[in-house]
């Protein structure tokens, strides 16, 4: 009898093309998502080498993080490198024939967010973009990896990736999660624990109880942040959750190819006895909502901790590192995290930009208000979740308690487009990167669920989401 | 892709951890379309002041470092988002090389497809070295008998993996390479028509 294989095992043995010599494989990719900002120069190659896309049919493109989100972006971009941009992404897609969704579409949203909607990703695929938050597909059962730009010409050109095999690793949730905490107190909680190195090299399959209680959009948000933690990959094993959400979509299999796909990913979970080169084990009744206070996502504590002193670590460039982040964020060893004045909220980005975090939040907001001086955003992750979302009603309670209601993109998850964190103000952020700069030079981001973020919005300061 | 056989240079000491590509790239200069010119802006935010002038504690504003080919950095550089940004600006600026504990996957994957080498070694000999970078010593990298040479003569081995060492030292674009695996490919896609016919 064969080996028993993981999930990973099995996805890569059905797309190895060959071994190369040189020990690197040459593995097939299904799917390729492409964005204007990763891309220019990868077309650029392919037209100077007089090359052209494998697979059109394999490949989707649509604009996210240079579109502004405010209405009058379908009039004017003032920004003229965003705009040349989103004009050269249009040009790429027309002159090498590929799907686009252009920003005029309501399909339009972030590329993470609308290869889901579409049933353009799948369980058991292979799916990859030149981002690295593309490990939000493997929420599917899907192996999803970011790429870089040289990589994303490979792809357009070949339709494969050469390269090596990374190393199994399981992390396993048992237990439930306690009311009040989310899938992103989850994943930010096992970065806390990993390090945002701890993941390098591997591919981590979450299982356990709390994991197959996720909904898709929970598995979603937990894959997202894998990167993270420093490995490029994230899976959660296909089941019915996963077969509910997907049939029906736009470019989901249909009839009898249905049948036959879903044969084919019910084969897909890991056998029993596989082997993993690394595990982890996490309670996940003791979570309770995470919050990060510096400027790496592993700098990560519970809404109820005091913030670490750096004296305490003993690695020299950790702990520079460490002091310059409080620095940076003004924040000062000792004090408790909740209670910190916030200028701005951020609901949306890749992370939590689905209609469920838009529910979430929405049901903080409701007959409240955001706190005077905050400035609070919501953005949908894309045209469909916005659909939904005022079809529900969710964009009046957001509006009437104070919010803004914005056209959907990447926003103020990267500040490429007009919304940012001004300098020394303070954002609670649904989004996934709390680096220097990342929401505006200077801005000071804390990383949160969307229930946390608006309690945060309302309450004028950081707060336990579970207190209000 | 240029080749790398060997390389002699000042090293310049990164020693902070955990160095993303956001600090190298900033997030307003993704908005080019074209791989040149970013050298000049690396490090931005730590290297300038708001009015344009430069920082002049920041390690690559100051004399010594300003030829740097060889950058001695702290754990998991290169971390975070995807952006080949950060290599098109390292190799722009004029560094090749860099040295440290651990690099972030997808930022190693880029360097090499750009022809920079990047060397892992255990934290004591990246300490020793980082110590010839703060004087500004210069080191000499040969790829071909995975040797530095530091200041004083003594020598450091370092491992490659064989393939980038291959691409490295002769300059081979991947694409390349895999076009003549084509009927692997055709082989691949035949049997998804039948396996696996929704894809
Ligand atoms: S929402 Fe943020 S993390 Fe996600 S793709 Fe856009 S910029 Fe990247």
């Amino acid at each position: 009898m064969a080996a028993p294989r993981t999930l990973f095992d099995k996805i890569w043995d059905d797309h190895l093309v060959e071994m190369n010599d040189d020990g690197t494989a040459l593995v097939y990719i299904d799917r390729h998502l492409v964005h204007e900002v990763t891309s220019p120069q990868a077309f650029e190659g392919l037209r100077m080498n007089g090359r052209t896309v494998r697979r059109t049919d394999g490949t989707l493109c649509v604009p996210d993080h240079n579109v502004p989100t405010t209405p009058d972006r379908f009039d004017h971009i003032e920004d003229e490198d965003s705009r040349l941009q989103l004009e050269t992404l249009d040009k790429n897609a027309e002159e090498f024939d590929l799907p686009y969704i252009s920003m005029e579409d309501t399909r339009q949203g972030i590329v993470h967010i609308i290869g889901p909607e579409q049933g353009f990703t799948l369980p058991g695929t292979t799916v990859v973009c030149g981002d690295s938050h593309s490990a939000t597909h493997g929420a599917f059962g899907a192996l999803a990896f970011g790429i870089g730009t040289s990589e994303v010409e490979h792809v357009l050109a070949t339709q494969t990736l050469r390269m090596a095999r990374p190393k199994n690793m399981r992390i396993h949730v048992e237990g439930d999660l306690p009311p009040g905490v989310t899938a992103k107190d989850l994943i930010l909680n096992i970065i806390g624990h990993t390090g945002t190195a701890g993941g390098t090299g591997h591919v981590i399959e979450y299982t356990g109880k709390a994991v197959r209680d996720l909904s898709m959009e929970g598995r979603m948000t937990l894959c997202n942040m894998t990167i993270e933690g420093g490995a490029r990959a994230g899976l959660v094993a296909p089941d019915q959750t996963t077969y509910d959400y997907v049939m029906g979509r736009p470019m989901a299999p249909k009839g009898g190819t249905w049948e036959q796909a879903l044969t084919y990913w019910q084969s897909l979970p890991s056998d029993d006895g596989a082997k993993y080169d690394k595990e982890l084990t996490i309670n996940a009744a003791e979570i309770v909502p995470q919050i990060t206070w510096g400027t790496s996502p592993e700098d990560v504590i519970p809404i109820t901790g005091t913030i670490p002193d750096p004296a305490d670590t003993a690695d020299e460039g950790r702990r520079a590192a460490l002091e310059r982040s409080l620095e940076y964020m003004g924040l000062k060893a000792g004090d408790k995290i909740a209670g910190a004045k916030v200028d701005m909220v951020f609901i949306g980005s890749c992370t939590n930009g689905r209609i469920e975090d838009m529910r979430a939040a929405a049901e903080i907001a409701k007959g409240r208000h955001v706190a005077d001086g905050v400035v609070a955003l919501v953005v949908p992750g894309s045209g469909l979740v916005k659909h939904q979302a005022e079809e529900e009603g969710l964009d009046v309670i957001f509006t009437e308690a104070g919010f803004e209601w914005r056209e959907p993109g990447c926003s103020m998850c990267i500040a490429m487009n007009p919304d940012k964190v001004p300098a020394g103000q303070r954002c609670a952020s649904t989004s996934n990167r709390n680096f220097e700069g990342r929401q505006g030079k200077g801005g000071r981001s804390h990383l949160v669920s969307p229930a946390m973020a608006a309690a945060a919005a309302v309450a004028g300061h950081l707060t336990d989401v579970r207190d209000l | 892709m240029d080749k790398f056989t060997n390389l002699t240079g000042t090293a310049v000491p990164m020693p902070l951890t955990n160095i993303d590509t956001d600090m190298m790239v900033p997030k307003q200069f993704l908005k080019t379309i074209k791989r040149t010119g970013m050298g000049k802006i690396m490090f931005f935010d730590a290297r300038y002041n708001e009015d344009g002038s430069e920082i002049p504690e920041f390690v690559l504003n100051q004399a010594q470092y300003r030829d740097a080919k060889i950058i001695v950095a702290g754990d998991n550089f290169g971390c975070g988002s995807s952006r080949e940004h950060a290599p098109w600006a390292l190799l722009d600026f004029g560094v090749r090389c860099l040295i440290s504990t651990s690099f972030a996957d997808i930022f190693s994957n880029n360097c090499s497809k750009n022809g920079i080498l990047l060397i892992t070694l255990p934290k004591d000999v990246v300490d020793d070295l980082m110590q010839d970078a703060n004087q500004a010593a210069t080191l000499t990298v040969d790829l071909e008998t995975q040797t530095i040479t530091r200041p004083d003569g003594r020598t450091v081995s370092f491992e490659t993996d064989d393939s980038r060492r291959h691409n490295l030292l002769n300059g081979i674009d991947d694409i390349a390479v895999t076009m003549k695996q084509e009927k692997a490919i055709d082989r691949h896609e035949a049997r998804q028509r039948t396996d696996w016919p929704w894809i």
